[in-house]
């Protein structure tokens, strides 16, 4: 299966076998992360560039951690401190990566379809790591690995996704991955935070959280961006709490082996109770760690074999 | 200088003219039309085999100049019209500086005059410096030759400076054409709102943004008695609110662009800013609707909405590019093929949609194909097979989703006032000027 694709976007476009491929070589590379010399040469020689037009500290990185401990050679772009500033454009940018030898640029964009721009511009692989409200395909694959490291499946799980799912590109990565491997979704949020048709891609959807908790595997909580209340979707940060704010209180009717997920960075007391993200229900940082073996395993499915054109 | 024009058809519904004769024409005018005239003394073009119809005339195009001459120039845009198959254009007033006073105006005018190629006739705006605040000087403007009053590009988001804009324009006998977008609704959206926005994770535009504009402007052009035309029509509503509006007698038009009668969102995946315009492309069933309101005489016009703009504007995160299509060098050909040639519309409702209706609205004196009349005519060549290529457009912008469509019918020979300001015209016996560059 390497060498199959040039680029991550999205998990739009990828099948189930595909995913499973990735998740089942994860396992390996996680291994790694546990030994005392954290660091194999599979990709030594290899460049990677992460370019990231947003903040971001996990994301980043996890992906610099995983290309080093693959013996990558790795490079971080931050927009404030590069000719960015001085108006270059994003395929001008992406190409003085690859006229410099960047084998793959990682790129974080507060625009939808940035990365697609960057993918055919360059012959370099092109991983999306967050494009606007989009996607965000690598969390989505560690979403999954963590999912099914912890419960052995994710086909029949129920998985409820809570929050803003509108502008949240996690959700939509989690909905392609979750679905095409046979998971039944349920979306939770004010209506003004569910996105338009989202029920086309086959998921449920409750304006109510407490009837969806009893009934779900996995709850998956996202971050609230405060600034929404200001853009007038919600009426107060408190009616959110009230609504839709996860608590030990309202976990209290949940199934007993429930998991508790949510991709960082946490607005604690507002849409997790800090009582709850530290609970033993609370997976959220073994999904910090699955982030770096996922990403791991991605370099190495991407770049491992043969530069992609060559191979084409 | 004499020009007789032989064996082509004649199409004009306005008049239920549809037959082969010979027009004659001198000093710019249609000298004589008549069953097989011979020449006397003059060059005799045989257009056998293809049909002549009144110029067409594209109500809404963007030229860019004053102030955007990267994105396109009065020439280039009057070349690329000429080559479309337009006689005329009426060209919006959103430049730098906008047009917004007489002299800008005037400018327009006389570089088009100068350069000799398709007419060109200035929308201006609405308010001074498009800002939808204060009236521009609608009667100095409709002095200076302004053909009609619009901020296109924006709206006039204030009910109340609409209501006087309409009221003003009644003495001058000029319409305002409305952009109709309610701001806070399309709130930085660059696509239709819908399933495939959703899933694209763009911001997207409710057809509402559209359609609450449609229905304050039916009411207050029906408060005032004002004309209003409504630009670029997208959705289904629209069509139905114009629809009821003209069935109460409201003196109210609307056109519809190619690409919206052609292309749904789905235009728009993988990111193709190429297919990003405003009002966005819609879905199916919008489609339908915009094509029967076509049909049913609920939208009048067909307009290009011609919107060049240069790659590196377009080579942008999808966000972050402009709105627009470069449109006058595809439209008719795209119209025979994807209207005419699939049924949709009869080749005389489309030639009125393209010619006779906007000339009516826009008050143009010129275009029937009758004796007497200024000699403004578009040849079409309905068998002509082409691929649009915008690598050969003239326009500067060569931002068109449209590129690589293979296409049936072809405007071939641009005619104003008698000069051919385009032609492609090859066949043996004719004139082999091919293109006539000006």
């Amino acid at each position: 299966m390497k060498g199959m694709r040039k680029d991550l976007l999205g998990l739009e476009d990828m099948e189930a076998d595909e995913m499973k491929h990735i998740l089942d070589e994860t396992v390996a590379f996680k291994e790694i992360l546990f030994r005392t010399i954290k660091k194999v040469p599979t990709l030594r020689g290899r460049t990677i560039a992460t370019l990231f037009y947003e903040p971001s500290t996990r994301t980043r990185l996890s992906f610099e951690l995983a290309a080093k401990r693959m013996g990558a050679d790795s490079a971080a772009i931050s927009v404030a401190t590069s000719s960015v500033v001085k108006g270059e454009s994003l395929k001008d940018t992406a190409r003085t990566l690859e006229a410099m030898g960047v084998d793959m640029i990682i790129l974080r964009h507060g625009e939808a379809g940035a990365p697609h721009l960057v993918a055919q511009t360059v012959k370099a692989s092109v991983i999306n790591a967050g494009d606007g409200m989009h996607e965000h395909p690598t969390q989505g694959l560690l979403d999954l690995f963590t999912i099914t490291e912890k419960k052995g499946r994710i086909q029949g799980l129920h998985v409820a996704i809570i929050g803003d799912i509108t502008h949240s590109r996690v959700a939509r990565s989690d909905i392609w991955g979750l679905k095409r491997l046979g998971a039944e979704v349920t979306l939770v949020g004010p209506p003004t935070l569910i996105p338009v048709d989202i029920e086309k891609t086959g998921v449920n959807v409750s304006y109510h959280l407490d009837p969806v908790i009893p009934k779900a595997d996995v709850i998956y909580i996202l971050r609230l961006q405060q600034e929404r209340q200001q853009a007038g979707l919600f009426p107060s940060i408190r009616e959110y709490i009230q609504r839709y704010g996860i608590s030990r209180e309202r976990l209290s009717r949940a199934k007993f082996d429930v998991l508790i997920m949510h991709p960082g960075p946490m607005n604690p007391g507002i849409e997790i109770t800090e009582d709850v993200a530290i609970s033993t229900a609370s997976v959220v940082e073994e999904q910090v760690t699955n982030g770096v073996a996922v990403r791991m395993a991605l370099l190495h499915y991407l770049l491992g074999g043969q530069p992609y054109e060559e191979a084409a | 200088m004499r020009k007789l024009l032989k064996g082509a058809r004649i199409l004009d519904p306005a008049r239920s003219l549809s037959e082969i004769l010979d027009i004659e024409i001198r000093d710019g005018t249609i000298a004589r039309i008549a069953r097989d005239l011979s020449p006397q003394d003059c060059e005799v073009i045989d257009l056998t085999g293809l049909v002549l119809c009144p110029g067409f005339v594209d109500m809404h195009t963007h030229l860019r100049e004053p102030g955007q001459e990267d994105k396109e120039t009065l020439e280039t845009g009057l070349r690329a019209a000429a080559r479309g198959g337009f006689v005329a254009v009426a060209c919006m007033p959103n430049t730098a500086p906008p047009l917004d006073q007489r002299a800008s105006v005037e400018y327009v005018i006389r570089r088009g005059l100068q350069i000799g190629l398709s007419r060109v006739f200035p929308v201006a705006s609405v308010s001074k410096m498009q800002k939808g605040e204060e009236l521009a000087e609608l009667g100095d403007l409709a002095e200076g030759g302004a053909v009609a009053f619009s901020d296109d590009g924006k709206p006039v988001s204030r009910a109340e400076l609409m209501r006087r804009a309409l009221e003003y324009s009644r003495m001058l006998d000029r319409p305002i054409i409305s952009h109709c977008e309610d701001l806070t609704l399309s709130a930085g959206g660059a696509m239709n709102e819908g399933y495939l926005c959703t899933k694209m994770g763009l911001r997207g535009i409710p057809k509402a943004a559209e359609e609450v504009m449609v229905a304050r402007d039916i009411i207050l052009a029906e408060t005032t008695r004002a004309r209003l035309h409504f630009a670029h029509i997208s959705t289904r509503r629209s069509v139905e609110l114009v629809r009821d509006g003209k069935a109460r007698g409201v003196s109210i038009t609307a056109e519809v662009t190619p690409s919206h009668l052609i292309l749904t969102e789905e235009a728009v995946s993988g990111y193709d800013t190429n297919a990003k315009v405003n009002p966005p492309l819609r879905t199916a069933d919008d489609v339908d609707a915009l094509r029967q309101g076509l049909k049913d005489g609920t939208l009048d016009v067909i307009a290009t909405d011609h919107a060049p703009h240069t790659r590196e504007d377009k080579e942008k995160e999808f966000a972050y590019a402009p709105f627009g299509i470069s449109g006058l060098e595809s439209a008719v050909s795209l119209l025979l093929t994807e209207l005419v040639g699939r049924g949709v519309l009869s080749l005389e409702e489309l030639i009125l949609k393209l010619s006779t209706n906007p000339a009516r609205i826009l008050r143009l004196h010129f275009g029937g194909i009758q004796e007497g009349s200024s000699a403004d005519f578009t040849v079409l060549d309905l068998e002509k097979e082409a691929t649009i290529d915008t690598g050969t457009f003239q326009s500067k912008g060569r931002n068109s989703p449209f590129h690589g469509w293979k296409t049936k019918g072809a405007p071939v020979l641009t005619c104003v006032q008698g000069n051919f300001v385009w032609g492609e015209v090859t066949r043996d016996s004719r004139p082999a000027r091919s293109p006539v560059m000006v």
